[in-house]
């Protein structure tokens, strides 16, 4: 689905990526991992096309995305981040259905979207008809992921879509999460620090670290055979926290 | 107001913003009625400059002024007598009466009692009193042609000379603390406060000759009005000047009574002279401040929030609207008003642009703050989300900027309500004329007149944004968040 090829991008001479490839299969749920600064976030800018790579490309379905319309590229991607990142002034509805209502689709068609994710994520009607300020933060992320969902995406990028909720939701949300994925069976880019979540998620786990990709492949890939003792070290971490249990 | 729906555009006469040359713009306007010829007057223009500069372009036609003037400010270098002046106002297509009778120049005062006891008749009798004590305005003081070539050319003994303010000067001499002052040989305070003015034997003090100029178009135009004013040439005495300018500011009787008055008793003209009641006039200055601030700020609006936007797109170019705005603003706004009589003229719509372009500011500033200030993940989940550019702006980017855009908006609106009162210098009207008038005639009634509803209105206009805050604001925006 994306393809980066030996790209890199830094931030007033501070490298952010450094000769970066890697390939996002079709269908998978990809989980990238690794300590703050380690070029996640870069890697979701340079996807959405919010940066541009100082050298190489990126190909969304073999096309490079630095050619052609971003605009088209973006209604192709759903895109969740961390607090949701509902526009405040407008409803839960107005909010999912923006984008429709931009390309003119008709009422009924929206309504009927609508009716279709408030299923799958289990969100009440009477919810939508609220701002954002008036929902929980579960609410949010799940409103978040309707408006994501709307336009039948090909790709979901979703930038620690659990960071800011509380322990119990987090499970919560994790479990339906996960649920959703395996039913709708598209392809899934998800930005974590927690290896838990990420072991939880992951078809396949990349960990990077200084812009650089350490390594490649399942929980137990990670676990089993660390590239390095960078890789051993995190993993260690992350089990004495106890977030994997 | 004009736009009376005549043939004949009316004369308009003008006059400067102090008492005595309210009074002469009275009696010409009066005059000129009587003969048969539409004529407005607007009273209070403000200062010198801005009588000369809407004469020159055609804004009024008739204003009163003094010899003394034109020779040191409109024409500086013109030589000191009559044909010269003429000549030099005839090649700027402008005419001059004859003298009106009376010279209002610097003069010297002494109390009537102490000049009769030391026998005080003329500047040169100060010689031989060394101990007298002189009380001078610090410009009489200062100024090349006032106390230094005083001193000079009458060879004054007297060392005890202090500066003051010119209305503290007439409390001070009245209360016996100086002895001798520097007036205006009309003002109305000499007899209230039985001052005898001394003889200038020296000829010391320029001559400021009232007359009347005229724009010599008149002459095709309406030729009743050069006669009508032509009346007054040789008719006012000083005695009578200044019986009329105490009247006005002493006694409060309004101009046009005044000036009435006069051209009864002494040159048998009767006229009806206009006064506005309280109420009248209360409305009608409402009405011109409204129409100033209302149609000022809707301009604003206009201009402002693309400007905001498009500071905010490109922020090079940016940089430069915002300083431009800024700079706008510190510009004083007589001077702005100046500045645009040759372009735009008097009255309301020069009152109105400058109102309009010190009202950019804060819009601009404010929305550009407002569109900056958005959350960098609310900017980039609407890029994300596939919206174009133009719908961004429109739909999230604006909206979410609207509670400073608003805010901008009523800071403008409360400045210009407040800022409005200067219309009156150049004949806009509005809540500033009462405020002028009673500056001029140190009557508080009538400063609180324009400044009362002034303040209510901006009152009024603060609360009434707070409800407007509920109606463009989104709701989404005025609730706290659950967390």
């Amino acid at each position: 689905m994306f393809r980066i090829d030996s790209v890199s991008k830094s931030y007033a001479d501070e490298p952010a990526l450094d000769g970066v490839s890697l390939t996002i299969a079709p269908g998978e749920t990809t989980v990238l991992i690794g300590p703050s600064g380690s070029g996640k976030s870069t890697l979701f800018g340079l996807l959405t096309g919010l940066l541009k790579p100082d050298a190489g490309i990126v190909y969304f379905c073999e096309r490079d995305i630095s050619r052609g319309s971003l605009r088209e590229l973006r209604q192709r991607i759903g895109y969740v981040i961390q607090d949701g990142g509902l526009f405040p002034h407008l409803t839960g509805r107005a909010n999912v259905s923006l984008m429709a209502t931009c390309l003119r689709w008709p009422k009924s068609n929206i309504e009927s979207r609508i009716d279709e994710l408030l299923e799958l994520t289990r969100l009440s009607a009477q919810v939508l008809d609220r701002y954002p300020a008036e929902m929980s933060g579960g609410q949010r992320q799940r409103v978040a992921l309707v408006r994501a969902l709307m336009l039948e995406a090909d790709v979901l990028l979703l930038d620690e879509p659990l960071g800011a909720l509380d322990p119990i939701v987090r499970a919560e949300l994790q479990q339906e999460l996960a649920k959703i994925f395996r039913r709708l069976r598209k392809t899934v880019v998800l930005i974590t620090h927690d290896l838990g979540e990420a072991a939880f998620f992951a078809d396949r786990i990349v960990l990077l670290r200084h812009g650089r990709v350490v390594q490649t492949g399942s929980i137990d890939d990670l676990l089993g055979s660390p590239a390095d003792d960078f890789v051993r070290q995190f993993v260690h971490a992350q089990q004495m926290t106890g977030v994997r249990s | 107001m004009a736009g009376s729906a005549l043939a004949v555009e009316p004369v308009r006469v003008g006059s400067k913003a102090f008492t005595e040359s309210v009074i002469l713009g009275e009696l010409a306007t009066q005059l000129c009625n009587n003969a048969g010829v539409t004529t407005i007057h607007r009273s209070q223009l403000g200062g010198t400059r801005i009588l000369w500069d809407a004469l020159l372009a055609g804004q009024i036609d008739i204003y009163p002024e003094y010899t003394g003037t034109i020779i040191q400010e409109l024409i500086p270098g013109t030589p000191q007598n009559t044909p010269a002046i003429k000549a030099a106002l005839q090649q700027r297509g402008i005419g001059m009466t004859r003298p009106l009778g009376f010279n209002d120049t610097y003069a010297l005062g002494v109390p009537e009692a102490l000049a009769r006891q030391l026998n005080l008749h003329s500047i040169s009798d100060l010689r031989g009193q060394p101990r007298l004590r002189f009380g001078f305005s610090n410009e009489f003081l200062n100024r090349k042609d006032g106390w230094p070539v005083v001193q000079t050319i009458y060879a004054l003994p007297q060392t005890n000379v202090t500066g003051l303010d010119h209305d503290l000067a007439y409390r001070a001499v009245s209360s016996g603390s100086i002895d001798v002052i520097d007036l205006y040989s009309t003002d109305a305070e000499i007899d209230f406060y039985h001052l005898r003015v001394l003889d200038d034997d020296r000829h010391v003090f320029p001559a400021y000759e009232a007359v009347y100029l005229y724009r010599l178009d008149l002459r095709d135009r309406a030729p009743a009005v050069i006669k009508a004013i032509a009346r007054l040439e040789g008719a006012i005495d000083a005695p009578h000047m200044i019986e009329m300018n105490a009247s006005s500011k002493l006694q409060k009787v309004p101009e046009a009574k005044v000036a009435s008055q006069f051209l009864a008793e002494q040159l048998h003209v009767k006229t009806t002279p206009q006064v506005d009641g309280m109420t009248a006039q209360l409305l009608l200055r409402t009405r011109e401040h409204l129409l100033l601030v209302g149609i000022s700020l809707a301009g604003s609006i206009i201009l402002a929030i693309p400007l905001g936007v498009f500071a905010f797109l490109w922020p090079r170019v940016g940089q430069i609207i915002l300083a431009v705005v800024a700079v706008i603003y510190t510009i004083p706004s007589l001077a702005l008003l100046v500045f645009m009589i040759p372009l735009l003229g008097i009255g309301t719509l020069p009152a109105i642009i400058a109102l309009f372009l010190y009202g950019l500011l804060p819009i601009v500033r404010n929305t550009h703050a407002g569109l900056s200030g958005i959350a960098p993940s609310l900017r980039e989940s609407a890029i994300v989300l596939g919206l174009s550019p133009s719908a961004r702006l429109l739909k999230i980017e604006l909206p979410l900027a609207s509670p400073s855009i608003l805010a901008g908006i009523k800071t403008t609106a409360v400045i210009n309500v407040g800022m409005a009162t200067i219309g009156a210098l150049i004949g806009a009207g509005g809540y500033g004329q009462p405020i002028l008038t009673g500056i001029r005639l140190a009557d508080n009634r009538l400063i609180l007149l324009g400044a009362i509803p002034a303040a209510v209105l901006a009152l009024v206009v603060q609360g009434g944004f707070g409800l407007l805050e509920k109606w463009v604001v989104p709701r989404g925006l005025r609730i706290k968040s659950r967390g």
